[in-house]
């Protein structure tokens, strides 16, 4: 019950601040637009770098976006109530985590295989950037959570923020953009994607937990 | 110390028990001792004021009765539902210093959330009213951002009349209400504790003879 109350909460607080979920998505769009600028238009270079750029591009929107996953529930004292509540506190965790991909994640994977295609990705590799995000992405959102949830309370934990998520970040950028590259050199790709499926089997059933406890010792014990 | 294992209890009832014992409690921050030998007993039907200058460590001792705060020495038990093997915060309302509101929201999404986390599905039959008792009828579904901060704080204490708790452990209640707010919250109280609940609240306001209190002065601890 607490899952589809809070599920329900967090997409009508969206709702009504859509910068939230504009904002990783602008940013997302502007950093794969600065590389054709910054490198070189040429299709022959930019088709190899593609898949690298977008993955990046889109671990950096998520980082950006998942930092504020907590902290306004936190400012306004409402994260206590979750903390106090006597029901499981991974429901509402996963609910938060779930809610937060399907509003700033979904977009992301939903216009990166535009984004390939600006940056002349192969177009049989277009399928497949696209379904490594879709599972790469909510990954990412996943681990992110476990680091908001302990740098929380921390003023400017921004860059702690980073500098704890970032390594972690490291074999689903790999995997994906791995992915990414294969498909566009005609090779399989299959195990690289289903590594990223387990990965985010994985998270998803995992992080709650760690976020619960996470959120308990940054508050306090 | 008392012991409250199965065999200990073995003739006593069960309502005999108190609601909140401390053993020893023990806390400090930054070096600074905030109370030490806390030793305190609450039963039904009480009211408590927790008293004290401001730092005097007042939120935190109600942090560490909700089990919010774990930093701490000595023992919180809550001898009746340990005897009935019963999750304490079930029978907990906490408000907190902050209101726990979110300003996006209306009084009426908060509310339905904040009881959605107890299990609890409220009737809006039910909040409409106890919003109203508190003079915010007509700003149930205007966002909290709209609302003054007496009427935020009036919106979390609507929970008063909403959920149906025996301990209420009240921060700072009175903050921002204006006189005859706090005169509805007193009543309120009041009420409660004459139908066998627990009330303990931290604020410099006693508006009661029969309220007991727990005075915290910068380590020294006074329960009467």
């Amino acid at each position: 019950m607490s899952f589809r109350a809070t599920l329900k909460r967090e997409v009508v607080l969206a709702w009504r601040r859509p910068a939230e979920i504009i904002n990783p998505l602008f940013f997302f769009v502007m950093v794969v637009a600065m590389f054709p600028l910054g490198v070189s238009p040429k299709a022959d270079l930019l088709s190899v770098i593609a898949p690298g750029v977008v993955w990046v591009a889109a671990l950096l929107a998520v980082l950006l976006s998942v930092e504020g996953l907590f902290r306004n529930d936190f400012e306004a004292g409402a994260l206590e109530q979750m903390l106090v509540a006597p029901t499981n506190l991974y429901v509402p965790c996963l609910a938060k985590i779930i809610a937060h991909w399907l509003l700033t994640g979904l977009p992301l994977v939903l216009v990166a295989p535009l984004l390939g295609y600006m940056l002349h990705l192969p177009e049989q590799a277009s399928m497949t950037l696209f379904l490594g995000l879709l599972l790469g992405t909510p990954t990412l959102t996943a681990i992110g959570a476990i680091g908001v949830s302990l740098t929380v309370g921390v003023r400017s934990g921004g860059i702690l923020l980073a500098l704890l998520i970032l390594p972690l970040y490291v074999p689903v950028l790999v995997f994906g953009a791995g992915a990414a590259a294969y498909a566009a050199n005609g090779a399989p790709v299959e195990g690289l994607l289903a590594i990223l499926a387990a990965m985010l089997l994985a998270s998803l059933t995992l992080a709650p937990a760690a976020v619960a406890a996470g959120l308990r010792i940054s508050n306090g014990g | 110390m008392a012991c409250y294992t199965a065999a200990a209890l073995k003739g006593t009832l069960v309502t005999e028990l108190p609601l909140l014992e401390t053993t020893d409690l023990y806390c400090e921050r930054d070096d600074r001792v905030l109370f030490s030998a806390l030793n305190w007993r609450a039963v039904d039907g009480e009211i408590w004021q927790v008293a004290g200058v401001n730092g005097a460590g007042k939120t935190t001792l109600m942090r560490i009765l909700a089990g919010l705060h774990g930093f701490f020495d000595g023992e919180v038990r809550w001898p009746r539902w340990l005897a009935q093997q019963q999750d304490p915060r079930q029978h907990f309302l906490y408000l907190g210093h902050k209101a726990g509101l979110r300003d996006e929201l209306t009084p009426l999404e908060n509310i339905r959330w904040w009881t959605s986390l107890h299990g609890d599905t409220v009737d809006d039959a039910k909040i409409f009213p106890a919003l109203a008792c508190l003079g915010l009828a007509g700003y149930e579904t205007v966002p909290c951002a709209q609302l003054s901060a007496g009427q935020k704080r009036r919106v979390a204490l609507s929970l008063l009349w909403i959920m149906n708790k025996v301990v209420w452990l009240l921060d700072e209640p009175f903050t921002a209400l204006d006189a005859d707010g706090v005169t509805l919250i007193e009543n309120r109280l009041r009420e409660h504790a004459a139908n066998g609940g627990l009330v303990i609240y931290s604020s410099h306001h006693r508006f009661d003879d029969a309220v007991r209190h727990v005075r915290l002065a910068l380590g020294e601890v006074e329960v009467a």
